[in-house]
Formats: structure tokens, sequence, C-alpha cells
């Protein structure tokens, strides 16, 4: 039995802080928080991978192996197509690299917000490998609420829940992929761009962010256009810094 | 030379592991900056920004120009159901489940009525 969060303080809207009270009980909090719309959704996601690892010929163990060890969607998709076409290895990491450069900024933002009393440098080296866009957003939103040693536990329960269910779903959709027609397959594969759409539609907020997501989206497929390879980085430097400017643009102009 | 890597059993498990490695190195590099950066300073800030530019670049991408199986849907049809997922998600207060299943089950109609 465990009681949910407890709420204190009058502050505004959005901004409660939580308590769970045990760094146990905040692990559990964190895998009670992921139970739910990101799991399911998140899982489905990997569906389609696991479809498209039996649509390239591999298979179950290789699906697996992939959700275990290079875990987080974008990428696993990129060396899947990569390795079909027949690409070599430094072509497919290097491909992963760029296509996964955001985990470099994300783990910057996240790991402060992680930060507790006493633990040692290598569990945030071992934590560090479920940083992932769902976890990473969660983590974001909830872990300045929380005390300071009940945060890392309650981003490895979410992280280890969504980990664990990606594995499972990686399995059904490469056992599915036979047995349903190519439009639904089709299905699968979109719900990763139309779901990290909404995640960042439900949960960005701070002004400088939300300009951030409107430049890179148009910038990121006219980027594609002149260099598939190095659209990634250069979108999120180019829309990354014009957004960071024209916040302090107006911050400026408004103070 | 020798039997070429490719044709061996462990070249997709090699493959894999190149892509792992591809992929923790930014979260250990992240960790050994992390401690360097000002989590309230405006370095913190424009990286974050940066973060979030690149993730919506990549997912207009996948949308607009995607490779893999969905490029043989039609475009019109990945706009209309993105678009469609996004009015589901505001139309049912924020309900991210819900807008998902929306767009996704849109495009799977809309290519098999085009198609």
């Amino acid at each position: 039995m465990t009681a949910g969060p407890e709420r204190s303080g009058g502050s505004e809207a959005g901004w409660t802080p939580l308590r769970y009270g045990s760094p146990r009980a905040a692990f559990v909090g964190g895998l009670r928080r992921a139970l739910g719309v990101p799991v399911i959704v998140l899982a489905s996601s990997y569906l389609g991978f696991g479809a498209l690892v039996q649509q390239i010929g591999l298979t179950l163990w290789h699906g697996l192996f992939s959700t275990f060890t290079g875990w987080a969607l974008p990428g696993q998709v990129a060396l899947l197509e990569l390795y079909a076409v027949g690409a070599s290895l430094a072509v497919m990491a290097g491909a992963v690299a760029l296509v996964n450069a955001r985990l470099l900024p994300m783990t910057i933002t996240l790991m402060p917000l992680l930060r507790g009393p006493g633990v040692p440098r290598w569990a945030y080296y071992v934590a560090a490998h479920w940083i992932a866009v769902t976890a990473w957003a969660a983590g974001q939103r909830d872990c300045p609420l929380l005390p300071e040693r009940e945060r890392l536990p309650y981003f490895l329960g979410m992280a280890l829940l969504l980990w664990g269910s990606t594995l499972c779903t990686t399995a059904i959709g490469f056992l599915l992929a036979d047995s349903v027609p190519a439009y639904v397959t089709l299905g699968l594969v979109f719900v990763n761009p139309i779901y990290f759409m909404l995640v960042f539609a439900a949960e960005v907020r701070a002004r400088g962010r939300v300009i951030a997501l409107v430049i890179g989206a148009l910038l990121g497929p006219l980027f594609y256009l002149v260099t598939p390879d190095w659209s990634l980085p250069l979108t999120g430097l180019a829309a990354g810094s014009a957004a960071f400017w024209l916040d302090r643009r107006m911050a400026a102009a408004r103070g | 030379m020798a039997e070429p890597l490719e044709s061996g059993p462990l070249w997709p498990y090699l493959a894999m592991l190149a892509g792992a490695l591809a992929t923790y190195a930014w979260r250990a590099l992240g960790v050994a900056l992390s401690g360097r950066i000002d989590p309230r300073g405006a370095v913190f800030e424009w990286v974050a920004c940066v973060a979030y530019a690149l993730l919506a670049g990549l997912i207009a991408r996948m949308i607009v120009l995607p490779v893999g199986p969905l490029a043989t849907s039609p475009l019109g049809a990945r706009l209309a159901a993105a678009a469609i997922a996004l009015a589901i998600f505001f139309a049912l207060r924020r309900n991210v489940g819900l807008g998902v299943a929306a767009g996704a089950g849109a495009l799977v109609l809309l290519t098999w009525a085009l198609g």
C-alpha cells in the first residue's frame, strides 16, 4: 500500500511541492507516475520499432539487444535503416551520434535536478543511461518539486518502468509484424513523431523553449534538404540560439 | 583480407553496440559537464533551447520528410493526421494518449483510403 505524494504549500498552480517521505517511496512514486499514459504511449511506439526489426530480417534478440543497450528510439530507428542498406560501422555510429546529440544538453539540464546528498558520482553515470525524452520531460517538471534525496529514486522508478515496458513491446511488435497489414504498421511507426510533438505541446511552458520548438520545427526539414547528415545539430544550434536571443530581447523590452 | 565481418553472425550486434556507445557517450559527457554549468545561468538556458529546437527539428523532419516505411504514405495524409492529433489533443484537455491514437489512426485510415 503506497500513499500518494503529500502536497503541501499554497504556491501557484502547477508548482505544488511533492513529498513521498523516503527514497524508497519516491522510487515507487516514480513507477506510479510513469504508469498510465506515458508508459502506454512510449511502449506503443516500441511496437513500431519491433515491427521494423522484423521487416529488416533481424531476429527478436537483435531488437531486444538494441532496446537494452541503445535506449532512445530515434537513434535506434536510424541505426536500423542504415543497417538495412548495408552502411559501414563508422557511418552507423556517426549517424546515431548525430541523431542522439540532443542527449548531451538534455543530460546537462536534468543532472542538476537529480542531485541528492550522499549519492556517489558513479550512480549518476548509471542513471544517465535512462535519459530519454519521456522520462526527461517528466523529470524536468517533477524533480524540482521533490526533496533532494527523493529525486534520483523518483527518476529511476519512472525510467525503469518505461525501459522494462519498451523491452516487452519491442518483442510484441516483432511478433505482431507478421500478422498486421502494411498500413497498420505505418500507423505504429507514425506514433513516434506524433507522440514527441504532443509531449512538448503538453509539457513545455517557458517562453524561450516554446520559441525554440517553433523555430526548430521550421528549420529542421529545411536543413535536412540541404544537409541530411548535419541537419539535426545545425537546427539545434541555429534555432536554439535564435530562440534564446529572442527570449532575452523580449525580456529586456518588457523589463 | 579474412572473411568479412559484415557477413558474420556477430555483425548485427556489433552495429547495435556501436550505436549504443554513440548514444551513451553523450549521456556520460553530459554527466561530466553538468557540474560545471550553472543551472540557473544563461548557458543552461541556451543549452535547453538548443535541446528543444533539435528535437522539434527531428519531429518535423519525421513527419514532413520521413525515411523508411513512412515515406510510402502521402505527405498530405501525414500532415492531416498530425493536425488531427493536435486538434484532438487540445479538444480533450491536452490528452496525449488520445491525441496520439487519433493521429496514428487517422494516418492508417487516410493511407488506406488514398492508396
